[in-house]
């Protein structure tokens, strides 16, 4: 098998084998269901509130405020959806921002062709939410402030506690996508004054299909998932055994050593982007210099687009992503990178590169020398790069 | 995602670059989608397409429909380039995925803009060309959901 070098953490990681390991017993021995009463499934029921307490403790939440999902899309559907239906008579006003997910963005526009109004807050160039706006943006039939806690796209950590005061002070619930942040970043919700947060569990080396949403109590959105009993009749279902231990385990293995992890993704990551600024030109860096997850980088090359370049970098046996049209189905380029202020030609030439701290500096080397040589490759197949070349030699 | 087709013709594009003093150029491009093809045409005297470069800024099949389609009209005619159509260059690379069909009918387009450019210049009709259009949409539309 051919060398892979996987730099698309982002868009999802490897399972722990431990992780993998700690599931493996809920598949073929404890697979009573967790409703039943008999004692056979005592273990299943013990596995899932072992892990929601580990959950919780990793947010500084209560037990009872952690409900457990099909991921990050599930979370947040049921927060904006559940929130404005129980909230509506509040009001029929939602805040959000220009470069969430699309499980926020597409959820916030379903709920407006059903008579919600939705305020999309933009963002500054480096992708960070712009606290004056939001201010300016309540009004008193505002019902939910929803921010994702770090971009998917671009990584910039957004203010999550002046957010959190803000919506605090005005007496709104505040929803934040942590989907890339959980287990990532340290979040406390009582510190950050979060009312709904969404987490997923195969970004952070568990298991896919399984995520979270913590609910404060108090908060009175109800069941968004019809059936059983299960999650205190708000989520029914029966219980996905073996994901809700996988995803336990995996939360419990990234709070011990996320400040390790992060310092040796961040090394990583600022090694890529610097010999990446210094070695090709007309090469910028999207996102916050700083203040952006320790995993991500991305980057615009100017005169080439995304999908040719990852093609390029998959024949090399490199897997990132990219925010071109092309790659995303539909023909626009990624909102982010237009949120953010980028021209479409710019933006159709992005590559975002997502590390873990299973990469090494020497794949680092390879990926930097590989891309120089793709770079310099589909410029000088490019028009855009020949009208470029002239248009400079006649000046 | 492509047909091994698809992949040769991208990884090993035929007929890349420039042609100085061409017979015709033209560029056409997609604004939205981000896809812009540049053709070269050298013709000789009997109409005859001697030699022919292309430019592409764009996704793999955007690669790729343009170099096939470079394959596909050297050494005809003008009037046999007229018959490359989108649809042949894409029974020519094995099909494309449904998105990617817009590349096809834009490597046809740049193929027309470059006819029409060598006609402008020589005063000579090519039947069945039109003025190409400088920006291809089919006007796609999302889906409701």
């Amino acid at each position: 098998m051919k060398r892979v070098i996987y730099l698309d953490n982002a868009a999802t990681t490897r399972t722990r084998p431990e992780v993998a390991e700690a599931m493996m017993p809920y598949f073929t021995e404890y697979y009573g269901n967790p409703s039943s009463i008999y004692d056979f499934s005592n273990p299943c029921k013990e596995a899932i509130a072992h892990a929601r307490e580990t959950i919780a403790k990793s947010i500084g939440a209560k037990t009872s405020e952690i409900y457990f999902t099909a991921g990050g899309t599930e979370s947040d559907n049921w927060a904006i959806k559940a929130a404005a239906e129980a909230y509506q008579d509040k009001g029929k006003h939602i805040i959000t921002s220009k470069i969430e997910h699309h499980a926020v963005l597409h959820t916030c526009e379903y709920l407006e062709k059903r008579g919600f109004e939705v305020t999309y807050l933009d963002v500054d160039e480096f992708g960070t939410v712009k606290l004056d706006e939001l201010k300016k943006a309540i009004r008193p039939d505002t019902i939910l402030i929803s921010v994702m806690f770090a971009n998917n796209e671009i990584g910039t950590i957004q203010p999550i506690r002046e957010i959190g005061e803000i919506a605090k002070e005005h007496g709104i619930l505040f929803h934040t996508d942590a989907v890339q942040a959980y287990a990532h970043v340290p979040i406390d919700v009582n510190e950050y004054h979060i009312d709904m947060m969404s987490a997923s569990g195969h970004k952070l080396n568990g298991p896919k299909g399984i995520g979270f949403l913590y609910i404060r109590t108090g908060v009175k959105i109800r069941s968004f998932v019809h059936g059983g009993a299960q999650e205190r009749k708000r989520r029914g279902g029966t219980e996905n055994v073996p994901g809700i231990v996988g995803l336990g385990k995996a939360a419990e293995l990234a709070m011990q050593d996320m400040e390790e992890r992060a310092a040796k993704e961040k090394e990583l990551r600022d090694y890529l982007i610097g010999r990446v600024l210094k070695e090709i030109p007309y090469a910028r860096l999207n996102g916050h210099p700083t203040n952006r997850l320790s995993n991500n980088a991305n980057f615009a090359f100017q005169f080439i687009e995304g999908e040719s370049m990852l093609i390029m970098l998959d024949m090399e046996g490199v897997c990132g992503s990219s925010g071109s049209a092309c790659t995303s189905g539909s023909l626009d380029p990624s909102h982010v990178l237009l949120a953010i202020g980028l021209p479409h030609e710019i933006a159709h030439g992005s590559l975002r590169l997502t590390m873990s701290e299973e990469n090494t500096k020497e794949e680092m080397d390879f990926v930097v020398e590989r891309l120089k040589a793709i770079v310099e490759r589909l410029r000088s197949m490019s028009p855009l790069y020949e009208d470029f070349v002239k248009k400079n030699s006649r000046h | 995602m492509y047909t091994e087709k698809v992949m040769d013709h991208f990884e090993h594009p035929r007929n890349v670059g420039e042609i100085e003093n061409p017979s015709g150029m033209g560029t056409v491009g997609n604004a939205k989608c981000g896809d812009i093809m540049r053709i070269y045409l050298d013709i000789d005297e009997n109409q005859i397409i001697r030699d022919v470069k292309f430019k592409t800024f764009g996704c793999g099949a955007a690669v790729a429909t343009s170099s096939m389609a470079t394959t596909m009209v050297k050494g005809k005619s003008v009037q046999e380039a007229m018959e490359v159509t989108n649809k042949a260059v894409m029974e020519a690379l094995d099909g494309l995925p449904p998105v990617k069909v817009h590349c096809s009918l834009l490597a046809e387009e740049a193929i027309h803009a470059a006819l029409w450019d060598y006609a402008q210049k020589n005063g000579v009709e090519i039947n069945g060309l039109q003025k190409p259009k400088t920006d291809i949409s089919e006007g796609e539309e999302d889906e409701e959901y």
